[in-house]
């Protein structure tokens, strides 16, 4: 066996910026959305400062709403949606399917090239001036009133929703097509189910954001009526279009982090996903209903009663095929032998925080209660309990599971459950207190408020310092082990999974041999007694 | 190269366009009242499925880029019938 694997087949620049291996075009991704991830960051580290102190002490009204804009335009698009699907779907999709790449790499690298030049796009917006209409740029604010940089931010996102679709086109197409021989679609790791219903999202829903940007710019240019009714548009329009991509985009970004979760639970509890059909078909139901409930959106914004009641009911819809989701889970850990590796760790705060996240959406969901609710804190708790302590937990989870398989080398498991506990503390620290803070009425998006919220506002901003060291510390760890850490094996967690049955870091094409397929997966019990070897 | 000349589907079908838009334009000016609307969708669609089948070569396919296609139709539809429910119940 040769030493020549992906990483060390080529040093120069050259083979990284014109590679077609969808290994190492995830790590450019990977590498880009850590730079995302801090530039995010800091905005909303400048948003808890403020928010500690009733007054506004640190930054002018104007500042602030700048500030949070720029937080969820780059949190959203530049972090969240491409996070798992690129990185970590990115990498191990082939490696998952027995395949040498995916099934069009020139697309894939022009994918990220697209994606980055969105982003700088987005992020010259921001620094020429920044943006204050909110990451949602309803109208009529953003058309009429707004002097900000609106189009050229709307521009960068327009732009990275052509990676997106090329990037679920891709996918879609590399599960039809390069399984190995044997791995029929009831073979197909969870995972893989749900980046392919995520792909079928992106496909089919992208579309109709790009279309609402441009409809926003043709209105601002040309004075077109189409949000405006002083000109013969509908300002609810807007919301209708926005909402119809952006419901089903909150799927995007969670749908891949359950999937990332299925494999966590099982390898960790050394047990076969409990009702493996229900789970992969709930990713698909998931994906479909997601489409009819974005009117929950809209409850207080004048739509119809008739409207906000179809939207509703389907809200409620839409909350079981999760919920059967967390079951399964629960089920699976039920007599596992439960190994509390880091990446368990995460899944496990993963499914904690995910069920009051979908809980709490189920209050939303609820005409009355949502009208109280609305534009509150307990709006902001929610999404941040669902893709915070959801969708970045289980990237977090997924990336220590695969780590070994992608850099070849073991991190310190010490710091990596210390990390995990801190992020799990952290966030229910810097979270919580804001669903009591909605409930009692602070609305969203003011940097001054009465005083007697202080004491929350404290407490969370508080947890917010816990959760951005906690967020530091696997750039540390990782970052040591990608050097200096212990050679991995191949199959650290001694998995079934065909991505462990190639070397750690694998070879530039994978498999030294096409693999075949004769089981079922999640086959922890019969063939892999043996405990993970990286205790 | 030089012997190439437009398939006949291609040119045929860009002709039928162009007398269904005259057809909709004349039309859009017959006193129908209500009718009119629901002429002018029709003929739309009419429209579109030349364009799916013959532009867009869907006529030559498989069943899963059909089944693909026609998820398209089927969420675009949605969007316009939850959205115009909206719209024609408001108050
Ligand atoms: C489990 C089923 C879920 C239900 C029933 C639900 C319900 C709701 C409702 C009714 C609202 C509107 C609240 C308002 O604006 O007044 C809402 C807001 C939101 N939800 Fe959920 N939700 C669910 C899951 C999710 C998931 C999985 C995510 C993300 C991954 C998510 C992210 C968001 C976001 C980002 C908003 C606020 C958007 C904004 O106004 O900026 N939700 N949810
Ligand atoms: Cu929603």
């Amino acid at each position: 066996m040769s030493d020549k694997n992906y990483l060390t087949t080529d040093y120069t620049l050259r083979s990284w910026f014109l590679t077609t291996d969808h290994k190492r075009i995830a790590i450019l991704y990977f590498a880009s959305l850590i730079f995302f991830f801090f530039i995010g960051g800091a905005a909303a580290t400048a948003i808890r400062i403020e928010l500690a102190t009733p007054q506004a002490d640190l930054v002018s009204s104007d500042v602030y709403n700048r500030l949070f804009t720029m937080h969820g335009i780059i949190m959203v698009w530049f972090f969240l949606i491409p996070s798992i699907p690129n990185t970590l779907g990115n990498f191990v999709v082939p490696l998952m399917i027995g395949a040498r790449d995916l099934a069009f790499p020139r697309l894939n690298l022009m994918s990220w090239y697209i994606f980055m030049l969105g982003g700088c796009i987005t992020l010259f917006a921001i620094l020429a001036g920044g943006v204050d209409t909110g990451w949602t740029f309803y109208t009529p604010f953003s058309t009429l009133y707004s002097n900000s940089y609106v189009i050229v931010a709307a521009a960068g996102v327009f732009i990275a929703g052509f990676s997106s679709i090329l990037t679920g086109l891709n996918f879609i197409v590399t599960i039809h097509r390069l399984r190995a021989p044997g791995l029929t679609w009831y073979r197909l790791p969870l995972f893989l189910w749900s980046l392919y219903a995520t792909s079928v999202i992106l496909v089919l829903a992208t579309p109709v954001l790009a279309i609402t940007l441009l409809l926003m710019a043709t209105e601002r240019f040309f004075g077109v009526g189409i949000f405006d009714p002083r000109i013969g548009g509908d300002p609810l329009l807007f919301q209708h279009l926005f909402w119809f991509y952006s419901h089903p985009a909150v799927y995007i970004m969670i749908l891949p982090g359950m999937g990332v979760i299925n494999e966590l639970v099982s390898c960790f509890s050394r047990k076969e996903v409990f009702g493996y059909k229900f789970v992969a078909w709930c990713s698909v139901a998931i994906a479909a209903v997601g489409f009819l409930v974005w009117g929950h959106h809209m409850f207080v914004s004048g739509q119809s009663l008739v409207a906000s009641l179809v939207f509703s009911f389907m809200s409620f819809i839409v909350a079981v095929p999760s919920a059967i989701k967390v079951f399964n889970w629960t089920a699976t850990l039920h007599k596992g032998s439960i190994h509390f590796d880091a990446p368990m760790l995460y899944a496990l705060a993963f499914i904690g925080l995910f069920t009051i996240g979908g809980l709490t959406g189920l209050f939303l969901a609820c005409l009355a209660f949502d009208v109280h609710a609305t534009d509150t804190y307990f709006v902001v708790a929610h999404f941040h309990y669902i893709m915070v302590g959801g969708m970045v937990t289980a990237y977090f989870g997924g990336l220590h599971y695969w780590w070994p398989k992608i850099t070849g080398r073991l991190y310190s498991e010490y710091w990596a459950r210390t990390a995990a506990v801190l992020i799990f503390f952290g966030f229910n620290l810097t979270f919580f207190p804001q669903f009591i803070l909605g409930a009692e009425g602070m609305p969203r998006r003011y940097h001054v408020y009465p005083p007697e919220f202080q004491v929350w506002n404290v407490l969370s901003s508080g947890g917010a310092a816990i959760l951005a060291v906690a967020y530091l510390m696997p750039l540390f760890y990782l970052g040591y082990s990608a050097f200096h850490g212990r050679r991995a094996p191949a199959n650290p967690w001694n998995a079934p999974g065909l991505e462990w049955q190639t070397s750690s870091p694998p070879p530039e094409f994978n498999f030294a041999s096409q693999p075949v397929v004769t089981r079922a997966p999640y086959q922890y019990n019969e063939h892999f007694q043996a405990e993970p070897q990286n205790a | 190269m030089t012997e190439w000349r437009p398939p006949f589907a291609l040119v045929g079908a860009w002709l039928g366009l162009l007398a269904l838009l005259a057809l909709t334009v004349t039309l859009a000016y017959a006193p129908l009242g209500a009718a009119n609307a629901v002429v002018a969708l029709g003929i739309g669609t009419i429209k579109a499925m030349l364009v799916a089948a013959i532009f867009m070569e869907l006529r030559h396919r498989s069943g899963l880029t059909l089944i693909f296609a026609g998820a398209g139709l089927f969420w675009l539809g949605i969007l316009l019938w939850l959205g115009s429910m909206d719209f024609l119940t408001r108050t």
